[in-house]
C-alpha cells in the first residue's frame, strides 16, 4: 500500500471526504426536518400532546417500552397502541380505555412483567392519552407489519 | 511511565472501573427480571434498572476514553499535559454528576424532559459539558504545544466530536419525529462516528507500542480507517430514520452506508492482526494484546456481523424493536468500546504502577470469560429476537404473548449475565491488585523488554 498511498494522501482523503459525506448528510437532515414538521403527520401538537410528551419523558416510559420501535424491548409498542385498541373505529373509547388501563397498573398478576402506578391524574391521563393519539397519525411507512393486539 | 502527568489516568481507570462493576450488576438485576418479573418490582421498577445499567455503561466508557487521553497523549506529544489540576477538577465534576445520577435514579429522579441514555436531569447534562469543555481545552492545549501526529490528530477529532454531538442531548423539541431524529445525532454520531475515530486512534497506539511496526504504516492505517468509518457512519444514521416518521429516501441510503459500516470494523481486524504478525516485538504484556487483537475480531462480529444482520430495511422492516436490537447493542458495545477500554488498560496499569504485567493469567482468563458470557448473551439474544419477529410480526401474536414464548431464551441470558460479571470482577481484580510475580508464566513472556 506504500507505493499506492501516502500518509498525506490518505489525510486529505479522510478530512475531504468526511466534510463531503458531512454536508450531504446536514442537506437531507435540512430537508427530512422540513418533512417531519408539514408531511409526517398533519394532526397539531396541541398544548395537551405537547404536555403528555413531557410526561412520556419525565417518567421515563421509554426505559420499558418502545415508541415507533424505539426505546426499551420490556413492553409493548405504544406507537400505535391507540389504534390496536380499536382508535380508528371508537376514539373516545380507546382514549378511556388508554386512562383505564394506566390507573390499574400494577397488576400483581405473579409471574407477569409489572408496570408501576404512576399516580397521574385525571388532566395528566388525557394529556398522555392524546399524546398517543397524535403519535398514532404520523406516517411510519407502514411499520409495523402486523396490526396486533 | 515516561511522564509524570500520565498517572492522571489511573485515577480516572479507578472511577472507570468502580462504575464498570455497577454497570454489569444492574444488568444483572435487570437479567433476573426478565426471568423473576416481579423481582424488586416495586423497589427498583425496570425502567430505573435499564438507565442505570445503560448510563453506567456510557459514563464509564467516557472515563476510559478521558483515562485514555491523558495516557497516551504525553506520550505522543512528547510532554506533560498542560494542567494536571484542571484534570482532576474535570475528574471530580464528572464523577460528581455520575454518581448524583445514579442516586437519583435509584429514587426515581430523572429529566423532566427525558430520553433514552440522556435521562440525566439537565443540570447534570450541564456538568458533563463543564468537564468535557475543561478536558478538550486541556488535551489541546497539550496536543498543540507537543509534537503532532496522526494518532493525536484523530483522537482529538473523536473528542471534539464526542461533546460536540452530545450538545444535541439538549434539544428535545415537542414534535416526536424532530426528537428521535436529533437523539440519533447524539447515540448514532457518537457511536457509529466519532467513537470510532478514538476507537482507531487507542488501537493504534496500542499496535505502535507492542509490535514495534514504523510510525509511518500505523498512522495511514489510522487515516484510511478513520476514513472508511465516517464515509459510512454519518450517511449510515439513515438506518434509524426508516419509520419514525421520516421520508423514505432514508430506506436506500440506509441501507446502502450502514452496509458498508462493516468496512471499518473488517479494516481494524485485518490491521491489528498484520502488525501482529509484521511486529519484530515480542511485547511480554500478552493479556493487552489479547484484549487489543479481541477488540478487534468482537467489535467486527457485534458491531460489523450483527449490525449489518437487521440494516437493510426489507429485514429491518420485520426485526426493528425486537430483541435483535438488543443482542447486537450488547455485543457491539462490548466488541468495539469495552475491550478497548481493557485493553488500554491492561497495557497502561503496569507501566502506571511500575512493575511487570502480574496477574496477566488471570486478565487473560477475564478475557474469555467475558468474552464467551457477551457472546452467548448475544447468541441467546438472537434467538429469543428471531422468534419474537416471527410470531409478532409475521404471525401477529400480540408483545405479551410472544414474551410469554421466550422464556428460555431470558433464563441463558441470566446465566450468561452470570459469567460476564464474574469475568468484570475478575478483570478488576486482576489489574488492580499487584502481585510480586506471576502466579504462571505465559509462555516466552519474558524474550523482549517492555515498551
Amino acid at each position: 500500500m506504500s507505493e499506492l498511498l501516502t500518509k498525506s494522501a490518505a489525510r486529505n482523503i479522510f478530512y475531504g471526504g468526511s466534510a463531503f459525506f458531512f454536508a450531504i448528510f446536514l442537506a437531507l437532515s435540512a430537508h427530512s426536518h422540513y418533512y417531519a414538521v408539514t408531511k409526517s403527520t398533519t394532526a397539531p401538537i396541541t398544548d395537551s400532546v405537547e404536555r403528555g410528551k413531557r410526561i412520556w419523558e419525565a417518567k421515563a416510559c421509554f426505559d420499558c417500552h418502545t415508541i415507533l420501535g424505539e426505546g426499551a424491548r420490556f413492553a409493548p409498542e405504544v406507537g400505535d397502541v391507540f389504534v390496536r385498541w380499536g382508535g380508528d373505529k371508537d376514539p373516545k373509547g380507546a382514549h378511556q380505555m388508554i386512562k383505564d388501563w394506566m390507573k390499574s397498573q400494577p397488576s400483581n398478576t405473579p409471574g407477569r412483567r409489572q408496570m408501576p402506578n404512576f399516580k397521574l391524574n385525571d388532566k395528566e391521563l388525557d394529556d398522555l392519552a392524546n399524546f398517543l393519539v397524535w403519535t398514532s397519525t404520523i406516517n411510519t411507512q407502514g411499520w409495523p407489519p402486523k396490526k396486533a393486539n | 511511565m515516561r511522564y509524570e502527568s500520565q498517572k492522571i489516568a489511573a485515577w480516572y481507570w479507578y472511577g472507570a472501573l468502580l462504575v464498570f462493576a455497577l454497570q454489569v450488576t444492574f444488568g444483572l438485576i435487570g437479567g433476573i427480571v426478565y426471568v423473576l418479573p416481579n423481582f424488586l418490582s416495586e423497589l427498583l421498577p425496570f425502567h430505573s434498572i435499564r438507565m442505570l445499567h445503560t448510563n453506567a455503561l456510557i459514563v464509564w466508557l467516557l472515563l476510559g476514553f478521558f483515562g485514555a487521553a491523558y495516557y497516551l497523549i504525553p506520550e505522543e506529544s512528547e510532554r506533560e499535559i498542560y494542567s494536571e489540576k484542571l484534570a482532576y477538577i474535570q475528574l471530580a465534576i464528572f464523577m460528581l454528576g455520575g454518581v448524583s445520577a445514579v442516586v437519583g435514579y435509584l429514587f426515581g429522579v430523572t429529566a423532566s424532559h427525558g430520553r433514552s441514555y440522556l435521562e440525566q436531569p439537565l443540570w447534570i447534562k450541564f456538568g458533563i459539558i463543564v468537564a468535557a469543555l475543561i478536558f478538550l481545552f486541556n488535551i489541546s492545549m497539550t496536543v498543540l504545544q507537543g509534537r503532532k501526529t496522526a494518532i493525536t490528530n484523530i483522537l482529538l477529532l473523536g473528542l471534539w466530536g464526542i461533546a460536540i454531538f452530545f450538545l444535541f442531548s439538549l434539544y428535545n423539541p415537542a414534535n416526536l419525529v424532530l426528537d428521535k431524529m436529533y437523539w440519533w445525532y447524539v447515540v448514532h454520531l457518537w457511536v457509529e462516528g466519532v467513537w470510532e475515530l478514538v476507537m482507531a486512534s487507542i488501537l493504534a497506539f496500542l499496535m505502535m507500542k507492542m509490535t514495534g511496526v514504523d510510525r509511518e504504516v500505523v498512522e495511514k492505517w489510522v487515516y484510511v480507517i478513520a476514513a472508511t468509518a465516517l464515509f459510512t457512519g454519518v450517511l449510515g444514521t439513515g438506518h434509524h430514520y426508516y419509520w419514525i416518521g421520516t421520508p423514505s429516501y432514508w430506506q436506500w441510503i440506509g441501507s446502502i452506508f450502514s452496509s458498508l459500516e462493516v468496512v471499518p470494523f473488517f479494516a481494524m481486524v485485518v490491521f491489528c492482526f498484520t502488525m501482529v504478525w509484521k511486529g519484530r516485538r515480542d511485547h511480554p504484556n500478552k493479556a493487552a494484546l489479547l484484549w487489543s487483537l479481541g477488540c478487534s475480531v468482537l467489535a467486527f462480529f457485534g458491531a460489523g456481523v450483527w449490525g449489518f444482520l437487521h440494516t437493510l430495511h426489507g429485514v429491518n422492516y420485520y426485526t426493528h424493536g425486537t430483541q435483535v436490537t438488543a443482542a447486537h447493542g450488547h455485543l457491539a458495545f462490548f466488541g468495539a468500546y469495552v475491550c478497548l477500554n481493557l485493553a488500554i488498560m491492561s497495557y497502561a496499569f503496569p507501566h502506571l504502577k511500575n512493575r511487570a504485567p502480574y496477574n496477566q493469567v488471570l486478565n487473560m482468563a477475564s478475557f474469555w470469560l467475558l468474552s464467551s458470557g457477551v457472546t452467548f448473551m448475544t447468541v441467546t439474544l438472537t434467538f429469543a429476537g428471531v422468534v419474537q419477529t416471527h410470531l409478532e410480526r409475521v404471525n401477529g401474536m400480540s408483545y405479551m404473548d410472544a414474551q410469554s414464548q421466550l422464556g428460555f431464551f431470558y433464563l441463558m441470558r441470566l446465566g450468561a449475565g452470570i459469567v460476564t460479571v464474574v469475568g468484570a470482577l475478575l478483570f478488576i481484580y486482576a489489574v488492580l491488585v499487584p502481585r510480586t510475580k506471576e502466579a504462571i508464566s505465559p509462555a516466552s513472556a519474558a524474550t523482549a523488554p517492555a515498551e
